[in-house]
C-alpha cells in the first residue's frame, strides 16, 4: 500500500474531527474519500499531507512516517487545498514557476514546466494576470497545475471540483484520469457521489470522523442505492404504471394527469433500457426517460439508517 | 526496497554545500515573491516611495520653519537623520502584515507541502524587507539632498551611518515578524504594529531633542533604541546632534548603543519568530 493510515485521531478543542480512521491506497489507484461538510475529510487529508499532526494513530506515505519523515514525504506529494493554495498577488505563471523553484527544479525547468501546464489547463490567456482576478474554475485548475509542477507520484486533492460548473468538472476529471494513466496515485475527497463514482476505483465514505462504508463504486451503490426512474408519456396510458411496477421496486408515483411516472429501483444496470423495452413491448409510446443516481443523502440514509447531517440541519431550519 | 519513491528521496540526500545552495535559493525565491507583492500592493509601495518623500518635505518645510536646533545647526541637517530612522521604523510594520497574511491564507499550505526549507519563509521575508528598507532609505536621502541636506562627514562615515540604520531596520523587521505571527489577522497585525511602532518612533529624539521633555519622558526617550540609532546616524553623517549633550549612556555612545540594541533585538526575535512560526503552522 502506498498510503496506509491506522487509527488516525484528530481533535480540535472539544471536537473530535477524525475518530479512528483507517485507510489504505494501492499504488496507481484513485481512492475517493466521500462525505458531507465537516465529516473529517479535510482533516484526514491534512494529516496525510504533513500539515496536521495526528493526536493518535499513525500513517505512512510511500513508506515514510507522516510525523517523523515529513520532509521526505513533501518531495513526492502534490497537494491541492479546498481554499485554493495560491498566491493571490502573483500571476498564474509566477505561482507555477515559484512552486517549481521551491520544489528545487531550477528556474529554467520551472519556467518550461509552467508554460506546459498553462497550456494543458487552458490558462494561457490569463497566465500573466494576478490570481486575485481569476474565476473559481480558473483557480481550481491553477491549483491543480501547481500541485503537479514537479510531477509528484502521489496526489492529494481536497474537493477538486466543488463549486465548478459541469464543463469545469469534466476538465478536471480528465486531467486526473490522465495523471493516473501516467502512473500517479490519487487520493481525493469529494461531497459528490457521482464524482467518486466517475473517478475512484475505491470509495471510502466517512461521516462524523469515522469510516462508515468502503468498497468499489459498484459495491457501494449496491449497498446504498435506490435509483429513481422517471418516465414521461405523450399521453396517459392505463398499463404504464403496472409495467413500471414490474421493473422498479416499490410504489409507482403517477402525476401530471397520468403522463409522468416515477419509481425507485435498487438495481444498478440497464434500468433505462429495461424500462424502455418493457414499455415498448406493451405498446406504450415514451416521450422521455431518465435515471437519477442515488444522491449522497440517499447513500447516507442507506448506510447509516438515518438521514445525513446535512438533511437534518435543513429540517431543523 | 518496497517503494521506488523512497529510493528516489534517499538518493537525493545531498551534501552540505548543495543543501546550503538550495536553502539560499529558497530564501531568494521567497524574497523575490515578497518584492512582487510590494510592487502590487499600493499601500505597501507607498510606504517606501511616496511616504518618505512627503514626510521629508513636510518636516523640512512645515515644522522646520518654526524649529531652532538646540546647540546650533540647521533644522534640515538635523531632520534628515531622524526622518531616515522614522521612515524605516514605520515601514517595518509591513513585515507584520505580510507575514500574517502568509500564515493565515491558503498559500501557507502550499509552502508547507513543498520540499522547501520552512525557515526560508521567515528569512526570505527579512531579506525582502532589507531590500525595501535600503530603497526607502535612499529615497529619504535623495529627497534630503534635493532640499539641500548635506552630510559633512567622510563618505565612509556617512555610509556607516546608513549601515547602522539599515541594521536596526533589519532587526526591527524580525521583531515585526514576531508580532505578525502573534496576531490573528492581517488587520490585527497592523493594529498591534501601530501600537508598537508609533511610541517607538515618536518618544525619541527623532524630531525634537529630548532635553526639553518632562524628565520621565526624556528618560524613556534617551533609552529608546530609535534615539540611539538616530544619534548614531547624525553623528556619523556629521550633522547636528543635540543628544550628544545628554548624559544617558546610549546618548554618549550612540553607535555602540545602536549596534547593541540591534543585535539584542535579533538575538531575541529570530528564535522567537522561528518558534512562533512552528507553533502557528503545526495544526
Amino acid at each position: 500500500m502506498i498510503i496506509e493510515a491506522k487509527g488516525l485521531v484528530k481533535r480540535y478543542g472539544d471536537t473530535l474531527a477524525v475518530d479512528n480512521i483507517d485507510l489504505e491506497v494501492r499504488r496507481g489507484s484513485i481512492v475517493g474519500v466521500l462525505g458531507p461538510n465537516g465529516a473529517g475529510k479535510t482533516t484526514t487529508l491534512r494529516m496525510l499531507t504533513t500539515l496536521a499532526r495526528p493526536d493518535a494513530g499513525s500513517a505512512r506515505v510511500a513508506g515514510f512516517d507522516v510525523v517523523h519523515e515529513a520532509a521526505s514525504i513533501r518531495r513526492i506529494i502534490g497537494v491541492t487545498g479546498q481554499d485554493a493554495t495560491l498566491d493571490e498577488l502573483l500571476s498564474g505563471r509566477q505561482n507555477l514557476v515559484m512552486t517549481g523553484e521551491l520544489s528545487r527544479m531550477g528556474r529554467t525547468r520551472s519556467r518550461k514546466r509552467a508554460q506546459e501546464l498553462l497550456e494543458l489547463l487552458e490558462l494561457e490567456e490569463a497566465a500573466d494576470r494576478p490570481v486575485k482576478g481569476y474565476s473559481g474554475g480558473m483557480r481550481r485548475r491553477l491549483d491543480l497545475a501547481a500541485s503537479i509542477v514537479s510531477k509528484p507520484p502521489i496526489l492529494f486533492l481536497d474537493e477538486p471540483t466543488t463549486g465548478l460548473d459541469p464543463t469545469g468538472r469534466q476538465k478536471i476529471w480528465n486531467i486526473i484520469r490522465d495523471l493516473v494513466e501516467s502512473g500517479a496515485t490519487v487520493l481525493l475527497t469529494t461531497q459528490y457521489l457521482d464524482e467518486a463514482d466517475a473517478l475512484a476505483d475505491e470509495i471510502v465514505v466517512i461521516n462524523h470522523g469515522r469510516v462508515i462504508a468502503q468498497g468499489s463504486p459498484l459495491q457501494l451503490k449496491a449497498a446504498t442505492g435506490s435509483q429513481l426512474l422517471e418516465v414521461s408519456l405523450p399521453e396517459p396510458h392505463p398499463a404504464a404504471a403496472s409495467v413500471l411496477a414490474g421493473i422498479g421496486a416499490g410504489k409507482v408515483v403517477v402525476s401530471d394527469a397520468g403522463k409522468h411516472l416515477r419509481v425507485h429501483s435498487s438495481n444498478g444496470h440497464g434500468l433505462a433500457v429495461a424500462a424502455l423495452r418493457a414499455l415498448d413491448e406493451a405498446g406504450i409510446p415514451v416521450d422521455d426517460i431518465a435515471v437519477h443516481q442515488p444522491s449522497l443523502d440517499d447513500a447516507f440514509a442507506a448506510l447509516t439508517g438515518k438521514a445525513s447531517a446535512a438533511t437534518n440541519n435543513e429540517e431543523v431550519q | 526496497m518496497e517503494f521506488a519513491e523512497r529510493e528516489l528521496v534517499l538518493a537525493d540526500q545531498s551534501g552540505l554545500v548543495a543543501r546550503t545552495l538550495a536553502w539560499l535559493s529558497d530564501v531568494w525565491v521567497m524574497a523575490r515573491r515578497n518584492l512582487i507583492h510590494l510592487r502590487r500592493e499600493p499601500m505597501q509601495l507607498s510606504d517606501v516611495t511616496i511616504q518618505p518623500v512627503l514626510f521629508t518635505l513636510l518636516f523640512v518645510y512645515v515644522f522646520g520653519s518654526a524649529m531652532v536646533v538646540a546647540g546650533g545647526g540647521s533644522y534640515k541637517e538635523f531632520a534628515i537623520g531622524g526622518l531616515l530612522v522614522m521612515n524605516l521604523t514605520t515601514s517595518a510594520m509591513g513585515a507584520a502584515v505580510g507575514l500574517n497574511s502568509d500564515v493565515s491564507t491558503g498559500v501557507i499550505n502550499r509552502f508547507r507541502t513543498l520540499p522547501m526549507s520552512q525557515g526560508a519563509i521567515l528569512v526570505g521575508r527579512s531579506i525582502s524587507d532589507l531590500l525595501a528598507a535600503v530603497f526607502c532609505g535612499l529615497v529619504v536621502l535623495g529627497t534630503g539632498l534635493a532640499v539641500g541636506w548635506r552630510p559633512s562627514a567622510s563618505a565612509l562615515s556617512t555610509l556607516a551611518g546608513f549601515g547602522v540604520v539599515i541594521l536596526f531596520s533589519y532587526a526591527l523587521s524580525w521583531g515585526m515578524s514576531c508580532l505578525g505571527l502573534f496576531a490573528d489577522s492581517p488587520e490585527g497585525a497592523q493594529g498591534i504594529g501601530f501600537l508598537v511602532v508609533f511610541p517607538l518612533a515618536f518618544v525619541s529624539n527623532v524630531f525634537v531633542p529630548t532635553q526639553g521633555m518632562p524628565s520621565w519622558v526624556a528618560a524613556i526617550a534617551n533609552w529608546n533604541p530609535v534615539s540611539a540609532v538616530t544619534s548614531a546616524c547624525r553623528t556619523l553623517f556629521g550633522n547636528p546632534n543635540p543628544s550628544a549633550a545628554v548624559h544617558a549612556w546610549p546618548m554618549q555612545h550612540p553607535v555602540a548603543a545602536a549596534i547593541i540594541w540591534s543585535l539584542v533585538i535579533l538575538a531575541v526575535c529570530v528564535p522567537l519568530a522561528s518558534h512562533s512560526y512552528r507553533r502557528r503552522t503545526s495544526g
